[in-house]
């Protein structure tokens, strides 16, 4: 199923200056395997060497933050967006 | 340099002031270093020493950012007790070597508003700019 991916503004000069990606995937850890195998950059940015979401990453299919769905197991089909935002973070 | 209207620049830092005693956040919009709109987003840290800018509230605001023209250039948060500086934890967290990070500084009397910029660990302050 094609899926649009929303690409961070950090993220971008990994995909050639791309904000959207569209790729052919029925789960979210398929987007993440399409978007890299694409933009070899991006390996290791949204999902660790060892297969888990990166704990500086936020991914939201459509409004639903996917730590609430399957992770990366949530299911996506056509008409959805994936958006991946930085999480934004710090302290005094 | 980091321009910044004055509605953004007052919606800011009445923000920030707003969410004492914890430390507020949020993101700063515009085109180029002119940020035009401030989106003021909850701290899920719900914390007085750090702060968690709420990820929907991130999603809403860029969303809303795209459908304007503009870009999420820069992000706000409050020092409740501590000087309007980056703090080790901020230079380290910094998602974006392309944005301006802002800091408010409630430790004084009235606000401090002081911005930067943070690429590779390497803090560097800029002048802020209120244009109307």
């Amino acid at each position: 199923m094609p899926v649009d991916v929303r690409i961070p503004t950090m993220l971008r000069p990994h995909t050639g200056g791309a904000a959207a990606v569209t790729v052919d995937a029925s789960t979210i850890r398929e987007v993440v395997d399409q978007l890299v195998a694409a933009h070899p950059g991006l390996a290791g940015q949204i999902v660790t060497p060892d297969g888990a979401m990166h704990r500086f990453v936020n991914v939201y299919l459509n409004d639903d933050d996917i730590r609430y769905l399957d992770k990366l197991e949530t299911k996506v089909g056509e008409g959805d967006t994936v958006s991946i935002l930085p999480a934004v973070a710090g302290g005094s | 340099m980091l321009q910044i209207s004055a509605d953004a620049h007052a919606e800011m830092v009445a923000h920030c002031w707003a969410g004492l005693p914890l430390e507020a956040c949020g993101l700063l919009a515009g085109t180029g270093d002119h940020a035009t709109r401030c989106y003021p987003t909850a701290n899920v840290a719900e914390s007085a020493v750090v702060y968690t800018v709420d990820p929907k509230g991130f999603l809403r605001a860029d969303r809303d950012a795209e459908s304007q023209g503009l870009a999420i250039l820069g992000v706000f948060h409050s020092h409740t007790h501590t000087a309007a500086y980056p703090s080790p934890t901020d230079v380290a967290q910094a998602p974006d070597p392309g944005w301006h990070y802002v800091l408010v500084s409630l430790a004084e009397g009235a606000p401090v508003v002081r911005s930067y910029r943070i690429i590779d660990g390497n803090i560097d302050e800029e002048p802020v700019v209120l244009v109307q």
